[in-house]
């Protein structure tokens, strides 16, 4: 199978799981770079609760058939230590010996009382970049506290900030903050990179999952600090609208059928004459909607208008309809829309099969880039638990099988 | 928090995170020409807060986004948008027009000498103007080119050319079917914030990087074709693989996950009126414990019908999840422990009993506005909240800090956002230079 040859120069001691963290050195992985997982035998891997959850390709069960796992694991390899027996720090000391960067996203503290905290790290790797991540960081007062997904999104403003007005905060429907997680932390990943190739430095880069959510709502967090503006006030939040910029009308509107939904945003004055030309309703000539301002003053009245309108069509129509004419304008779509019906997504190749040594070929997640030159290539499943524990052994640090044997006979790996 | 804890805390950093004066950011000495949009935008402030030199061009008249809402005092003005003062801080602005045979010879010479052009133009409005990465790249072969735009750039793509706004890129691309109500009556729901924009952003920022370090190991720059939509249908968690796994479609709950199955409710209040989410339910004896515990402290032991429930799952050893679709006893455990989670919310404010839970060791939250992080002490120990100066305005402003702490290389905003053809000289310069 092929591999990227992007970042082939790269190797990765990686300990991370969950998406927050594995979603970083899959980025890596997917652009070639060689990410070792490191995996406890004795909890046989389910330090990572993906391991073995559904959904399942079939009627098996086991740790190695999560399909979540296997989604955000590809292009890994993956090796077993059982770092409470010496032998086993030993190994893990020269796999870090010959890596580039640790990775990390256990509660803060946990990598430090397996015997491995930072001053350790870089008495074997003086240059060894070390990317910690967990919700609240290694520092500060909640540095106890833990956290996943959905506890982050609602500490960071980010629950809050999403749902309809004069309701409780929708929030996500999924783990946001895992897959941004992933992704400045695969930022932060190789900015230590960048760094310690200028400079020949490494360091320590912690990062709590809610700071880096707490960056995304800038906008709102500028008309608190500069104008006293709360966003904990009568009618927000208010996420189908749009506040920053302001624009109307900006909604999710009921179509034909069960729980099917048009988005429709206007942009502005063109974009309103186009609208209102295909909707053709006498009220769409109210003076009142002719401006930006009159529009966002009569909003309610204006998206009880359009509601009415788009209440008998058919969405993907509306949504065709309107882009001819220029106006934003898309279907809510369903997974199986996005998935096997959309023409861009095949184009794009959005959903790769990989090869998993249990499940066979799965469809994953793609990237959302194309490079020119040396782009991403996921053929690989995600390791099964210690797949390539003799592989890296005797590849990488000199072991030979039999040695291997004895190790494994001993609880080692 | 007293000041007196804060330094305790100061004191307990590890040595290794202690940040350090004026340190120069991880990307310094990468030189960034950033043609200004409402796409790409973040993208450029996170690569410019971490040290690129980021140049900013404006189209004659200033960038439309100038006139984005929110505005310093309510009051319109191009130097008044807090949108534009937010996405653009650390850069330096410059204005050329390319549709002009001379704005368009100065954008050539800046791009001559920069590493990386980031741009999120329609499709073909760049080759249009003979302004396009493979004409620039030609006689540039380091050069790295990022491009974000709705639906990819690459001929072929049936939606290129299909308009996007933040909304419609997110209900197009997956999230917004996973998130809402579980009254489907009630639209689903756009996450706030431009996420749509957001998500791609750091999808480029990472994607720059990647080439950044490729270009150190061949001497070569390339294209990276970011596609918005791309990248919010790879950004639904479960909602794609529930479907590229196993065909089955998630439906969305309130405040939960979008699932194939309806879970349990993890939302409740605190006295104050503050949302609480109440995290996972106690499973190990010692959680099941800790909320006995708690019960007893807060005198409502006898208030509490299912305390039987929470003495037999500590006497059994704990509920494991793997028991609870077969055995009924297991389950009403494992309920009660909600129950009992959410009977305790209910008589405390939110940050006492966030805090009383995540002591006994089960992750919860207060669902904070976005304005409360600059007011929670967890953010203000790790120096989260930051000043930017504003001179013209004769006044600093608190602005979002630091994704990550990287202590030798430091995140930072280096500067307010551009003035409107604040930094032209660089344009002069260059031209002088070709």
């Amino acid at each position: 199978m092929a591999r990227s040859r992007a970042l082939e120069h790269l190797r990765i001691c990686d300990f991370t799981g969950q998406l927050a963290g594995a979603g970083a050195t899959r980025f890596l992985a997917a652009f070639g770079a060689e990410v070792i997982r490191v995996e406890d035998p004795v909890r046989q891997g389910m330090w990572d609760i993906l391991r073995g959850v559904p959904p399942y390709v079939d009627e098996r069960r086991g740790l190695d058939l999560g399909g979540g796992f296997n989604n955000h694991n590809v292009e890994k390899y993956g090796i077993t230590l059982n770092l409470r027996k010496e032998a086993a720090r030993e190994i893990l000391r020269e796999l870090i010996a010959i890596s580039d960067v640790v990775t990390e996203n256990f509660a803060a503290g946990v990598l430090a009382r397996m015997g491995f905290p930072y001053d350790e790290l870089r008495r074997i790797k003086p240059d060894i970049v070390y990317v910690s991540n967990c919700g609240f960081g290694h520092t500060g007062p909640y540095q106890t506290y833990k956290t996943w997904g959905p506890i982050v999104q609602a500490m960071c403003g980010l629950t809050f900030s999403s749902g309809l007005p004069d309701m409780p905060s929708a929030g996500w429907g999924f783990s946001y903050m895992d897959h941004h997680g992933g992704n400045f932390m695969a930022i932060a990943i190789m900015c230590g990179l960048i760094h310690r190739n200028r400079t020949g430095e490494g360091q320590w880069i912690d990062m709590a999952c809610t700071e880096a959510g707490a960056t995304l709502n800038g906008p709102a967090l500028l008309d608190f600090t500069v104008n006293g503006r709360r966003m904990r006030r009568p009618g927000m939040p208010n996420s189908n609208h749009s506040q920053f910029p302001a624009m109307a009308p900006h909604n999710i509107y009921a179509t034909d059928g069960d729980d099917n939904w048009v988005a429709i945003s206007c942009r502005d004055d063109a974009d309103w004459i186009a609208l209102a030309k295909v909707v053709g309703e006498p009220w769409t000539a109210d003076v009142r909607f002719a401006s930006p301002d009159g529009r966002l003053a009569d909003e309610a009245e204006l998206d009880g208008r359009l509601a009415t309108w788009c209440r008998s069509l058919e969405r993907h129509a509306v949504a065709a309809d309107l882009q001819a004419v220029g106006v934003p304008a898309a279907a809510v779509a369903r997974p199986q829309e996005r998935v096997d019906l959309d023409p861009n997504t095949a184009a794009w190749g959005l959903w790769p099969t990989v090869s998993h040594r249990e499940m066979g070929d799965v469809q994953v997640d793609g990237l959302p880039v194309h490079f020119s030159e040396t782009d991403w290539v996921l053929e690989r499943g995600a390791p099964c638990l210690g797949e390539h524990t003799e592989e890296i052994l005797v590849r990488l640090l000199g072991r030979t099988p039999a040695e291997v044997a004895s190790l494994h006979a001993e609880g080692v790996l | 928090m007293s000041a007196a804890d804060t330094n305790a805390v100061a004191e307990a950093m590890p040595a290794a995170l202690a940040m350090p004066a004026a340190l120069p950011g991880p990307l310094v000495g990468l030189t960034v020409v950033e043609l200004a949009s409402e796409h790409g935008a973040f993208a450029g402030k996170l690569l410019a807060d971490l040290g690129a030199d980021v140049v900013l061009v404006e189209p004659p008249g200033g960038h439309h986004t100038r006139a984005f809402e929110p505005f310093l005092d309510d009051r319109p003005g191009p130097e008044r948008s807090l949108w534009w003062w937010h996405y653009n801080t650390s850069k330096r602005g410059i204005v050329l027009d390319l549709q002009s045979p001379q704005g368009a010879a100065s954008f050539a010479r800046l791009v001559a000498d920069a590493d990386v052009v980031l741009e999120a133009e329609p499709p073909d409005r760049l080759v249009g103007l003979g302004l396009d990465h493979p004409q620039l790249r030609a006689a540039h072969e380091e050069l790295i080119w990022v491009s974000i735009t709705p639906f990819g750039r690459a001929a072929g793509l049936p939606r290129r050319n299909e308009l996007a706004t933040d909304l419609t890129v997110l209900a197009a691309g997956g999230p917004v079917w996973n998130c809402g109500y579980d009254d489907h009556t009630l639209p689903p729901v756009r996450g706030g914030g431009n996420q749509g924009y957001q998500t791609a952003c750091l999808w480029a920022v990472s994607s720059a990087l990647a080439a950044v370090l490729q270009r150190e190991l061949s001497g070569r720059g390339q294209h990276c074709d970011v596609s918005m939509h791309a990248a919010a249908n790879v950004t639904t968690e479960a909602g794609s693989y529930e479907w590229l796994v196993a065909n089955a479609t998630v439906q969305r709950q309130t405040g939960r996950h979008a699932a194939t199955v309806v879970t349990q409710f993890t939302r409740t209040t605190g006295t104050d009126g503050i949302d609480i989410h109440t995290g996972f339910p106690p499973r190990s004896v010692a959680e099941y414990q800790g909320v006995i515990d708690w019960l007893d402290e807060l005198g409502a032991r006898d208030e509490f019908a299912d305390i039987v429930l929470l003495e037999m799952a500590v006497e059994r050893g704990g509920v494991q999840l793997w028991e609870l679709a077969s055995d009924p006893l297991a389950m009403e455990m494992f309920g009660a422990g909600r129950d009992a989670f959410i009977f305790i919310a209910q008589r405390l404010g939110a940050y006492e009993f966030f805090h009383g839970s995540q002591q006994r060791g089960l992750a919860c939250a207060v669902i904070l506005a976005p304005e409360e992080v600059f007011e929670d002490e967890h953010y203000r120990a790790r120096g989260f909240p930051v000043d930017v100066e504003h001179p013209e305005l004769g006044r600093a402003f608190t602005y979002p800090g630091a994704p990550f702490l990287m202590p030798a290389s430091p995140w930072r905003i280096g500067s307010r956002a551009p003035l409107l053809g604040e930094h032209q000289h660089l344009v002069d310069f260059a031209d002088e230079k070709g």
